[in-house]
């Protein structure tokens, strides 16, 4: 299921907030609405924590993060840090890394198992990511723009949506790294900030109000929405986790 | 390139998005829209003219170019389609591609362009877009049409050109230099008057032009006035009627004058006595006696505003009996044109087998005389001047004779009533009818006006000659000395003063 909404009449929903698999974090707003529609849709499966990142409310652009992990900027303060360990599960790992460029959100773009990272990022960053997130880490472009966390938004389901200006050549390069169909389109009434637009998880999308329902049905097909429920993942997780035991 | 330089190059395929509206495959755009969405999104014609007025005069076919201006401009030209797309507003906040006449019946007063823009819309996709702005001609007069329309004869502004001298000589020389020049080709009217001629112009602006053309070929001094003609209080607009007078120094070329003392002295103490050899927007002196020369210009002319002594009317027949060219010769070349000091011995061709009046002269034409010539020249023995200038000079003495020219009168003997090389054009005057003209006095005038233009090169040089059909070429034995005639090549072929009678007799030839 995709949703559409948007934070105090800005359609940009993927700035001001990160979901992932195992957690969701959601800008703190002036009115609760915003939250209110993540509570009611993910309360029961995720926690939904609102925080702010560095006092800033743009805290999708700047941390990355998975089911595994979360990275945070330089620029969070203690209280913050501390917040988010309470507020996550304990087997997210907080991490908040030295580096440069600190909208970590713009410059990485990851699901459970491989990121794209900025091609001038740190090599120890590089490290921390793969580290800490449990990912492979590949330095890429596309097309031809550097701020790879713009530009596509990635889950485990399949699908990303990447810029549309992609060539056809880079797609198939980049689904052969990434390992999940690639479609190029476009969130918000043809907005080519994907990433910006919305923001994904294996089982539901939140967009921008703007969205047009074409442009919904993509992103559904394409992250395969419709036959994913949170239930689905958790059976796969307990399955998984009976096998561990077992 | 790449290629060139041995890299490997991946073939670039662009992908395709859905449009983000109707859900269609296209290639992907700044809006990541197809086309047909965005129109539909956008009008990129909006706040853009679709229906304009415009002035036309029926009378010259001109349009108004706000706010005054009046653009000629035919049917569906280049220049109308310009008018027309400037007349468009808001036409800089888009890009103008492309723009047609849609052809419209020209009776139905209404002119179609079509017009193809560009734009930017929606975070930089660029729009095309075509559409038809109607024209609706209005009909209204231009300010000169109206005029005409209500007196063609309407003048504003006149140019009253005036010589106080005996003869029309220079109006003859420069009515030529007008008719080179083209000086008067906006006056509306041209009128002949005593001692004079009228300009009319239908604006300020052409007289004073004209008035400039004459400042620049001849000694002028001018003063202008105008007069109220009418006066809108409201809006406080004046309508005037300029008249500028135009006055012409009386010294002409071979006129004998006697210069002012002041003016003499402040000249280096040439003269008194000079000849003037030349008159164009300056004045050429020359001292016959010593072959000192100078240059007056009108400014310097019209502070001292002298008078000629003797004028070419009083000129008189010699006979040259003997010339003597002292050794070493003084010669000189002013502005072209040689002169030599020599004495000669002169009689006057009246008293020529009746006394013995002989007259010892120096003269600046040793060049041309020889015993046997005639001359002319200024008899001051025989004159009886009261000029006022001259009585200012205490010692003065006054030589006999002051020779001026060479005479060609036994040559143009010959010739008399035979047409002449070339002819002359002329300027389209009314003749005044409160002014006397004495029909024969002109004759006699123009007669010496061609007589100058033939025998000074110089005159010549400043006008235009047309060959005359009439002119039988005869066999003559070089009488006239060969710088006194005009060359067959100086003529220009004669295009312009053609009869419509020659005309046809012309194609009857060729038929």
């Amino acid at each position: 299921m995709a949703i559409r909404l948007q934070f105090e009449n800005n359609c940009e929903v993927g700035v001001f907030s990160k979901l992932t698999n195992a957690y969701c974090l959601v800008a703190i707003g002036g009115s609760e609405s915003f939250y209110s529609i993540f509570e009611s849709e993910l309360a029961d499966v995720i926690p939904v924590v609102k925080t702010s990142i560095g006092g800033i409310r743009i805290i999708g652009r700047q941390c990355v993060g998975n089911k595994n992990g979360l990275l945070l900027p330089h620029t969070t303060t203690d209280q913050e840090l501390q917040h988010l360990r309470n507020s996550l599960p304990d087997s997210v790992v907080v991490q908040r890394i030295e580096e440069r460029l600190n909208a970590l959100g713009n410059h990485v773009a990851c699901n459970d198992h491989v990121a794209l990272a900025h091609p001038d990022l740190d090599r120890e960053t590089e490290e921390l990511i793969a580290d800490v997130l449990g990912v492979e880490v590949f330095r890429q472009t596309i097309a031809g723009n550097i701020l790879v966390g713009t530009y596509c938004a990635l889950s485990n389901r399949g699908g990303m949506q990447v810029h549309p200006h992609t060539t056809i050549e880079e797609l198939d390069e980049l689904s052969t790294l990434l390992q999940v169909p690639l479609v190029a389109g476009t969130v918000n009434r043809g907005s080519d900030t994907v990433a910006a637009g919305m923001t994904v998880n294996d089982w539901t999308a939140f967009c921008g109000s703007y969205t047009t329902a074409t442009e919904l049905s993509v992103i559904e097909s394409v992250f395969k929405l419709r036959e994913a429920h949170p239930s689905a993942i958790v059976d796969e997780m307990r399955k998984s986790l009976v096998d561990s035991y077992v | 390139m790449d290629e060139d330089k041995g890299m490997f190059n991946v073939q670039q395929t662009i992908g395709t998005v859905l449009c983000c509206r109707c859900g269609i495959r296209m290639q992907p755009n700044a809006a990541n829209m197809c086309v047909r969405c965005l129109r539909s999104e956008v009008d990129i014609t909006e706040g853009l003219q679709k229906h304009v007025v415009i002035s036309h005069c029926p009378e010259c076919d001109c349009y108004l170019q706000p706010p005054k201006t009046w653009l000629k401009a035919q049917w569906e030209s280049k220049e109308l389609l310009t008018f027309c797309v400037k007349r468009l507003k808001n036409l800089n906040k888009v890009r103008l591609i492309h723009a047609e006449f849609v052809w419209t019946e020209p009776h139905s007063k209404r002119i179609k362009v079509r017009v193809t823009i560009q734009k930017e819309v929606l975070n930089g996709a660029v729009l095309e877009q075509a559409y038809v702005v109607e024209y609706v001609q209005q009909d209204h007069m231009c300010e000169s049409c109206s005029r005409v329309a209500a007196n063609p004869d309407q003048w504003v502004a006149s140019v009253q050109l005036r010589q106080h001298v005996s003869h029309r000589r220079t109006f003859f020389y420069l009515e030529q230099l007008i008719l080179k020049h083209d000086a008067a080709v906006k006056a509306i009217k041209i009128k002949q008057m005593d001692q004079g001629i009228d300009f009319f112009f239908g604006n300020r602006s052409h007289a004073v032009k004209f008035l400039e053309f004459l400042g620049s070929v001849v000694p002028t001094k001018s003063r202008d006035d105008k007069q109220l003609v009418s006066h809108d209080v409201k809006s406080s607009n004046y309508n005037y009627k300029y008249t500028f007078s135009v006055q012409i120094s009386p010294v002409c070329r071979e006129d004998l004058i006697c210069l002012p003392q002041r003016l003499s002295s402040s000249l280096g103490n040439i003269g008194p006595l000079v000849v003037c050899t030349k008159v164009t927007n300056s004045i050429a002196l020359l001292d016959p006696f010593t072959l000192r020369h100078c240059h007056l210009d009108s400014d310097q002319y019209w502070r001292h505003g002298f008078k000629s002594l003797l004028t070419s009317r009083q000129l008189v027949e010699y006979i040259v009996l003997d010339i003597e060219i002292p050794s070493p010769p003084m010669e000189a070349k002013i502005g072209g044109v040689r002169y030599l000091l020599a004495d000669a011995q002169v009689a006057r061709v009246s008293d020529f087998g009746r006394n013995d009046n002989i007259f010892f002269v120096r003269t600046h034409l040793g060049h041309l005389l020889n015993p046997g010539d005639h001359a002319l020249g200024y008899d001051l023995y025989a004159a009886n001047s009261n000029d006022s200038e001259l009585e200012k000079y205490k010692n003065l003495v006054l030589p006999e004779v002051v020779l001026i020219k060479k005479s060609y009168e036994e040559a143009r003997l010959r010739k008399r009533g035979k047409p002449r090389k070339y002819k002359l054009k002329h300027l389209e005057m009314e003749v005044d009818d409160r002014a006397r003209v004495d029909e024969e006095k002109e004759r006699s005038d123009y007669e010496q006006f061609q007589r100058d233009i033939e025998e000074n090169p110089e005159l010549r040089f400043n006008l235009s000659l047309y060959r005359n059909k009439e002119y039988q070429e005869e066999s003559e034995a070089g009488s006239m000395a060969d710088d006194a005639a005009a060359p067959l090549e100086e003529l220009l072929a004669d295009l312009v003063l053609l009869d419509e009678s020659d005309e046809e007799e012309d194609e009857g030839m060729r038929e």
